[in-house]
């Protein structure tokens, strides 16, 4: 018997109890739980003792018999070192517990002979807690927006760490800050403004970038290979270096607090990447299909409406989604060129929102809401379409 | 035959082409030239509207005379810093109408009065009077008098036409004793950044292509945070790190790890002491660099998870055959077949976090020690208001850029095969 896996599994799997068990505190203090204790050493030794048991007992009992005692058994200790919580708590400290358990199914001292059992073990619990960890860590920002939004001024400042949301307010109240943005602050026309912007940003830059696709796709001219690599390189330059020419001119010609010139402005940076995306897709498409329609008589217009449109929506789709994308969370122009609120995309409202410190932040939560909700949405709904545009496209971000 | 054919394709692909380069052109070229003359000059932010002559008209009605009314027109240049050359003024007065005692300036022609004011010197005003009466001895309708708007116009120089040149803004960015900061912190930020960005999508692309409950869900998620709108999540993240009421400070003391609030956004340096050294941490740089991280990993983690599951299986089985465990076939197996893409991502991921802008101005606006490059740009242009010196950080910011990208395509070049 060697021993060193042994000791790596007690220790590895102690850790991983202990830290899970304590994310659960975190969580539930969040709830609006007063814990104040993480008593890191003793629940440590608790879950050694959990560990070892479960190694010694091996496979002499019913699997399900076994975790449903020894989880039993460490919830009782849990709860009688750890000071007094309520019933649900110790619930999820239950159910913690039996998840932990019964991931150990395979685990016993014959299990611990196998070759290189100290790196599969490693392997194990390092991917199980980085589920956990990656979960936590995304989610955790976009919960507390959420809550945030439906909270009163009183609460957020009278304790910080209460991220309940309370269920037996009536509607009014917990909508509240909804209701003012809607109201007070005119979040309807942003979003009007906002997805104006953004579904003509997409237009513009289709109309614009699929008969420029196809040159470059199909067609034979001086100059090709240059435009081709030019569009990736000038893609490569950031909004922050045009911003100042782009400023001056606009000024003076009248186009700032405009919705054409953000439309522009947009359309002319989203090109070179919806070119170069759409590009590519249009190469794979063969070309005897484009043979048979020309023998129809079909000039390049009719060829590009009847025959490349149609063979590549999917493309379509990915390159449309990706550019709406992009011109809905833009910020840096906004930010230039907007400063009458009357033209404001939602972006730059929220920011006009934190310019005045007497905001409260639970309105600026809801607008961070309102703007973040929609994108999301769209992202779930169509999430194959905008992952392949991400994947192409995200040479840029 | 041939010939025409070929000539017609070239001319369809520039018909084709032309709107698109027109406008990259217009929005995206013109700009990064348009920075070198203006960083060359001495421009603010007040100079760049063209100055232009104003009118204000205002109607006074005399109560003993109806057919009677008096017109003053509060005359002024909108520039305080510049002249306006040979400026001509014209209103018009419906029929039957006409000034009585015309200023010597103005002159009455077809129911217009057309005045030539001349010169006006930077923040000129002026209240011009005029009387005008009925000819027919009828009340006048002032409302009609107030809704006819006067034509002003004038010459004015265009300070961002000129040929004055000055050497000054590049003398001010490269002696100001910040510079070296800067380029430091801008360093720092986007080679940290970039790494930790590659490290953590590495992790979830490994642990992603393993077959786990709710596996789709996970991959979605990893990709909320490139997804989500800047300013939301910057100013969620403001909040949860906020000293007095945020979250994450909450906690740390509420678990006792801390004594008091630390303001992780608003405090230069941390100081550490660990084994008798004492460690000066950038404080509010390492959280803006966590917040880069967190929003950009997903990006790298759906790159190196396509490649991923490129990699063929029969690799894995053959290790496992020959008795390497788990951390041999990551060594061996995975990491070769990933290092081109990474290499390709740190480079892309490098430029964009060299340019990163909003992220860093939503969370601390350049302050505590987080002035990057493009963050100066934005405050010499625009909180400092001097247009010139926002143009010669951008112009050091393009040369930057140029030789990075010069490495890109000569690493890329030679890499675009194993790809």
């Amino acid at each position: 018997m060697k021993y060193k896996p042994l000791f790596i599994y007690l220790f590895i799997s102690s850790v991983f109890l202990t830290l899970v068990s304590s994310i659960w505190k975190i969580m539930a203090t969040l709830q609006g739980l007063k814990l104040t204790e993480i008593n890191l050493n003793i629940n440590f030794l608790l879950a050694l003792f959990l560990s070892l048991a479960f190694i010694l007992i091996g496979k002499k009992f019913n699997h399900l018999i076994k975790i449903v005692i020894l989880s039993l058994i460490f919830t009782f200790f849990y709860i009688l070192i750890n000071e007094g919580a309520p019933i649900w708590y110790n619930i999820g400290i239950l159910l913690i517990c039996l998840f932990f358990t019964n991931r150990l199914k395979n685990y016993d001292l014959n299990f611990l002979r196998e070759d290189f059992i100290s790196e599969k073990i490693i392997f194990d619990f390092l991917s199980l807690f980085a589920i956990v960890f990656f979960a936590f860590v995304i989610l955790f920002p976009f919960y507390l927006m959420f809550v945030t939004s439906f909270k009163t001024q009183a609460a957020l400042l009278f304790d910080p760490l209460d991220l309940s949301i309370s269920l037996t307010n009536n509607l009014t109240e917990t909508f509240k800050s909804y209701f003012v943005i809607f109201n007070t602050y005119d979040f309807g026309r942003y979003i009007y403004t906002s997805s104006i912007v953004s579904i003509g940003t997409v237009i513009i830059t289709l109309i614009f970038a699929i008969p420029a696709a196809y040159a470059v796709a199909r067609l034979n001219f001086f100059g090709k290979t240059f435009l081709s690599t030019s569009i990736l390189i000038i893609y490569m330059f950031p909004a922050i270096v045009l911003v100042i020419p782009l400023y001056t001119v606009f000024s003076q010609l009248g186009l700032r607090n405009s919705i054409e010139g953000l439309l522009i402005v947009y359309t002319a940076t989203t090109l070179p990447v919806a070119i170069y995306m759409l590009q590519g897709y249009f190469k794979s498409i063969p070309k005897e299909i484009e043979d048979a329609g020309l023998m129809d008589g079909q000039n390049w217009f009719g060829i590009i409406i009847k025959i490349i449109i149609p063979l590549s929506l999917p493309a379509i789709a990915s390159v449309a989604l990706y550019v709406f994308m992009i011109a809905w969370n833009e910020f840096l122009f906004s930010l230039m060129f907007l400063d009458n609120p009357k033209t404001f995309t939602l972006s730059r409202a929220i920011n006009h929102l934190t310019g005045d410190a007497e905001t409260p932040r639970q309105y600026l939560m809801a607008g961070s809401v309102v703007v973040t909700l929609p994108i999301l949405l769209i992202f779930v709904y169509f999430e194959k379409y905008l992952v392949s545009g991400l994947t192409a496209g995200s040479v840029k971000g | 035959m041939t010939d025409t054919l070929s000539k017609i394709e070239k001319r369809t692909a520039y018909t084709l082409l032309l709107p698109a380069v027109f406008l990259v052109f217009a929005i995206v070229l013109f700009p990064i030239f348009a920075n070198i003359w203006i960083s060359f000059k001495e421009v603010q932010l007040k100079d760049i509207r063209i100055p232009e002559p104003r009118a204000k008209k205002i109607v006074k009605i005399i109560p003993e005379d109806k057919s009677k009314l008096r017109i003053v027109y509060r005359l002024r240049n909108s520039s305080l810093i510049q002249d306006i050359n040979n400026i001509k003024f014209s209103d018009r007065l419906p029929i039957n109408i006409e000034p009585v005692d015309l200023d010597s300036r103005c002159e009455f022609k077809s129911k217009k009065i057309i005045c030539n004011f001349g010169n006006w010197e930077a923040g000129y005003k002026e209240n011009f009077e005029i009387l005008i009466q009925n000819t027919i001895n009828k009340e006048i309708d002032n409302k009609v008098i107030k809704d006819q708007k006067p034509k002003l116009s004038g010459d004015a120089d265009n300070i961002l036409l000129t040929t004055k040149f000055t050497l000054k803004n590049f003398k001010n960015v490269f002696n100001e004793n910040e510079f070296l900061d800067l380029l430091l912190t801008t360093f720092y930020f986007t080679f940290f950044g970039t790494i930790g960005a590659i490290i953590f999508g590495m992790f979830a692309a490994q642990l992603v292509n393993q077959k786990f409950y709710g596996r789709t869900f996970m991959r979605s998620i990893l990709l909320f945070p490139y997804v989500g709108p800047v300013v939301a999540l910057a100013y969620t993240w403001t909040l949860m790190l906020d000293p007095n009421s945020g979250t994450l400070n909450a906690l740390l003391v509420n678990f006792g790890i801390i004594d008091k609030p630390i303001n992780l956004l608003g405090q230069k340096y941390l100081i550490l002491s660990l084994f008798g050294f004492e460690i000066k941490l950038r404080l509010a740089l390492t959280t803006v660099i966590m917040f880069e991280i967190w929003r950009y990993f997903p990006l790298a983690f759906l790159f190196i998870l396509a490649r991923l599951q490129a990699v063929p299986k029969d690799l894995y089985e053959a290790a496992e055959v020959d008795g390497a465990g788990p951390f041999r076939k990551f060594i061996n197996i995975t990491l070769p077949q990933i290092t081109a893409i990474l290499s390709i991502l740190f480079m892309i991921r490098f430029i964009w976090n060299f340019n990163k802008f909003e992220d860093i101005f939503l969370l601390t606006g350049g302050a505590s020690g987080t002035r990057t490059l493009p963050i100066n740009v934005y405050q010499q242009g625009f909180a400092v208001s001097n247009i010139g010196m926002g143009s010669a950080v951008s112009i050091v910011i393009v040369m930057l850029l140029i030789i990075f990208m010069i490495i890109y395509f000569k690493l890329i070049g030679k890499r675009a095969d194993e790809v």
